[in-house]
């Protein structure tokens, strides 16, 4: 399995505050890896640096064979790195299909017009969402505003797709078919970084995860191992309530 | 002649400082860009313009009742007015548009009320034209007090922030407004009391205007802008940013007029406005 | 690009009413060529105004400044130089400074920008005024060329119809998508691949280089030119109001706009002058609180709720 992701040393500091602190770890190419930690364990702020919302203080963030930790964060899509956001963002002046287009439309090679508009409506059928492109995103509830933000991220078909709790706040069937949508994608090859607190989709989702404690990298190893570590229940598990 | 700027410069300082003061609040608690707010000084200065022409008043008397008509008129535009646009909007970003474009509507409303009623001339009346003689520099008498009355309402409004319940609440509204709700602070209120308040802050800087410089129905315009510059230089809802940054600017545009020409105070002042923009966008005193 | 049937009839009906509106000066007396000629100016400035500020939702007030710039390019160099030349220059100027400012300022807050570009007219007047006193010694200029109100008015007209088009292009490609996108949300954008500055950049570097052309075009109708007189603050607000009026992410929103405010505006100057600004200032609230997505979005929301029977 080849490297895809790798970073090295990242540091990120706000005025005094260590938010994430000298983390490394790697993803392999086609993994499905979990990332967890309490919250203000500087998960987000992972999320941030590698989709290049923040630059780094330090340390380096390599993307297939790229450096991208100097790069803004619309170069970084280009180069195949797709993300949701942790409360849902869509451009509410643009149509379902509209929003799903925008990634297509500023990759590179950039997608444009009729095929444009197959590849976003294949998205939305794939995430649950066949037919509604005309619907604008303020019409839609919430739980499908999400979908369209996946859609959305995997439309360009990215290398790396980074899903920041993008479960969070489904209800148990919805969370049944959010686990088989992401497994699908999964099975496709694509490699997917996620933060999530729903214990039930990192164990049936990620062989492999990374915990987070104060900033600092403190697990990283096969799911179930890691869960089992004494650092990692003290730190987190401990006071999760849905373990 | 040095000093003589200082001193002038000094007290155009104190009075923007005293504007910027009350738009800092009302910006920076009620949330609303009130572009009117200098039509509210000329306003004050109108005001104390008639009572000391028509019945015949003591300026400063005209400024004690000027404090509670600008905070009466601020409440009723921010509940008539502004609170349905606050309560209507989804977004801040929303609010943040049609509040300047209704202000804006303000801003020539009241703007063409005065024309109608008192002409495009230089309005203004005399008052203590006796020179003091302060550190050598003669200066007139109703600048000097001018500027004692512009200090004394600004700390007195200081005071108030630092060491009241009301301030106190204020403030945590203006810096933490997710959790100022949280502890029982209904926002409502604090924003219609802000902006009233700003509206007192605005009518008193008028009045103290009027009492050393002529003035017209059109001056609002500039007054905002110099008290926008001011409480963005200082720092949005930063009180004490907001008083030295209105004495830089007091200086400034004094040392410009002298130096260079009368004629570029607002480019300097915009120069200024653009270099801190460009190097400290989050205001000069911002940690 | 594909032409449909209903293109080809739009086209054949946009070269009629052009041609027809090209035509009218021919019917006009002199007093309504300078009509015709301000309305077409207003048209473009809200039209231009609203490429730029519509979608972003940076509410510019620095019209008047990219204007003045061009009116007072002309009065500068009408006398060296051909008008084309002088347009060109003016042209280039227009697209410097808006490059320069939207540097500077475009990474900026809403409200911060609203307030750099309203002193940006008032700082370019002071300082034009400053270096013709103390520099050039000549504060107030004439301007004369050889053209007539007609000729002004048929460059406008193509102005007026090369913006209309540019907005409809930008509306149909990738630009519009990422501009519309940017006003709602510049992060989502910028994670889409969007360079959000640049293309912040290049539509108000759009917007300003027609602005000023508008100013310069215009210039020749002053005969006389002080920075006072081009760098009116009225003419920034004018425009924004129109655009607004009509509804500034729509194509055709500020042409609905500019029509109907700009008689209004000429009547009340010649009739009630002392009376504009109550006016402007009831129109900018009345927007607001009645029709605060222009007066198109309003007119089709009713014919929507009518076909579609209850929905709010």
């Amino acid at each position: 399995m080849s490297d895809l992701l790798t970073l090295r040393n990242v540091t990120k500091r706000f005025g005094g505050l260590v938010a994430v602190n000298e983390v490394s770890f790697t993803l392999g190419a086609g993994e499905v890896v979990g990332l967890l930690g309490p919250n203000g364990s500087g998960k987000s702020t992972v999320m941030n640096l590698i989709s290049g919302e923040l630059p780094a203080t330090s340390g380096s963030i390599t993307f297939d064979g790229t450096d991208i930790g100097p790069l803004p964060p619309h170069r970084i899509a280009k180069l195949g790195i797709s993300r949701t956001f942790q409360l849902v963002r869509l451009a509410e002046s643009l149509s379902v299909r509209d929003n799903v287009i925008m990634p297509l439309a500023f990759a590179s090679p950039h997608v444009w017009g009729r095929k444009a508009r197959r590849r976003a409506d294949a998205a939305l059928e794939r995430v649950g969402l066949g037919g509604q492109g005309d619907m604008a995103p303020a019409d839609l509830n919430y739980i499908d505003q999400k979908r369209v933000e996946l859609a959305r991220a995997i439309a360009p078909d990215p290398k790396l797709l980074l899903l920041d709790e993008w479960m969070a706040g489904l209800n148990p069937s919805e969370l049944r078919t959010a686990i088989e949508l992401i497994r699908g994608l999964g099975d496709t090859g694509i490699t997917i970084f996620l933060v999530e607190h729903i214990m039930e989709a990192v164990r049936e989702l990620c062989p492999r995860c990374i915990v987070a404690n104060a900033g600092s990298v403190i697990a990283d190893g096969p799911t179930e191992a890691v869960l089992s570590t004494p650092d990692v229940r003290r730190a987190y598990l401990g006071e999760a309530a849905d373990v | 002649m040095l000093s003589s700027t200082l001193i002038v410069g000094l007290v155009l300082g104190g009075t923007y400082a005293l504007l910027a003061l009350g738009l800092t609040i009302q910006y920076g608690v009620a949330r609303i860009m009130n572009l009117a707010y200098g039509e509210l000084v000329i306003a004050g200065a109108f005001f104390t313009m008639l009572m000391v022409t028509q019945a015949g008043l003591n300026p400063l008397v005209a400024l004690i009742l000027a404090l509670p008509l600008g905070y009466g008129f601020s409440w009723l535009l921010y509940t008539v007015v502004l609170h349905p646009l606050a309560r209507r909007s989804k977004s801040q970003g929303q609010l943040e548009v049609d509040s300047i474009l209704v202000t804006f509507g303000l801003l020539f409303l009241m703007q063409g009320l005065y024309q109608v009623n008192f002409g495009g001339n230089f309005q203004g009346y005399q008052w203590l034209q006796n020179p003091v003689n302060i550190l050598g520099t003669k200066i007139a008498g109703g600048r000097v007090i001018g500027l004692v009355f512009a200090v004394l309402i600004g700390a007195l409004l200081y005071l108030a922030m630092i060491k009241t319940r009301w301030g106190v609440n204020m403030r945590a509204v203006a810096s933490r407004p997710q959790f100022a709700a949280l502890v029982g602070i209904d926002m409502r209120k604090e924003a219609r009391m802000a902006f009233a308040t700003g509206g007192a802050l605005a009518a008193a800087g008028g009045a103290i205007l009027s009492m050393y410089q002529t003035f017209t129905a059109v001056d609002g315009t500039f007054l905002t802008m110099k008290a926008l510059v001011i409480v963005i230089m200082g720092g949005v809802g930063n009180l004490i940013g907001a008083l030295l940054s209105g004495i830089i600017i007091g200086l400034v545009e004094a040392g410009v007029s002298v130096a260079i020409d009368p004629g570029l105070t607002l480019a300097a002042t915009y120069a200024i406005f653009l270099v801190v923009l460009l190097w400290r966008p989050r205001g000069l005193f911002s940690t | 690009m594909k032409f449909e049937k209903k293109h080809i009839l739009f086209l054949i009906g946009a070269v009629l009413v052009v041609a027809g509106l090209a035509a009218l000066p021919l019917a006009l007396k002199d007093y309504g060529d300078g009509l015709l000629l301000g309305l077409f100016s207003y048209i473009t400035l809200a039209s231009a105004w609203a490429l730029f500020s519509g979608p972003t939702k940076y509410i510019s007030l620095a019209t008047v400044a990219f204007y003045g710039t061009g009116a007072y390019t002309v009065a500068v160099l009408n006398e060296t130089l051909p008008f084309a030349v002088v347009l060109v220059v003016a042209l280039l100027i227009g697209l410097v400074i808006s490059l320069l400012v939207g540097l500077a300022t475009l990474r900026l807050a809403g409200v911060y920008f609203v307030i750099f570009s309203f002193g940006l007219a008032e700082m370019v007047r002071q300082l034009i005024t400053w270096f013709e006193t103390r520099v050039t010694g000549t504060l107030g200029r004439y301007v004369f060329v050889d053209l007539t109100t007609t000729h002004l008015y048929w460059m406008l007209l193509g102005l007026a119809c090369l913006t209309l088009f540019i907005r409809w292009w930008i509306g149909e490609s990738r630009l519009g998508l990422a501009i519309h996108a940017i006003g709602d949300d510049e992060t989502v954008a910028r994670h889409a691949g969007v360079n959000v500055t640049l293309v912040k950049l290049a539509l108000f570097a759009i917007s300003a280089a027609i602005i000023t052309l508008v100013g310069a075009i215009q210039s020749p109708r002053y005969v006389y030119i002080e920075p006072s007189i081009v760098f009116s603050p009225t003419v920034s607000f004018l425009t924004l109001i129109m655009a607004l009026l009509g509804g500034a992410t729509r194509t055709w929103g500020p042409v609905f706009g500019a029509v109907p405010l700009f008689f209004l505006f000429e009547w009340l100057s010649t009739n009630l002058p002392d009376h504009f600004s109550i006016v402007l200032g009831l129109i900018f609230v009345g927007i607001v609180f009645i029709v605060p997505n222009g007066v198109l979005a309003l007119i089709e929301g009713l014919f929507t709720r009518k076909r579609r029977g209850t929905r709010t």
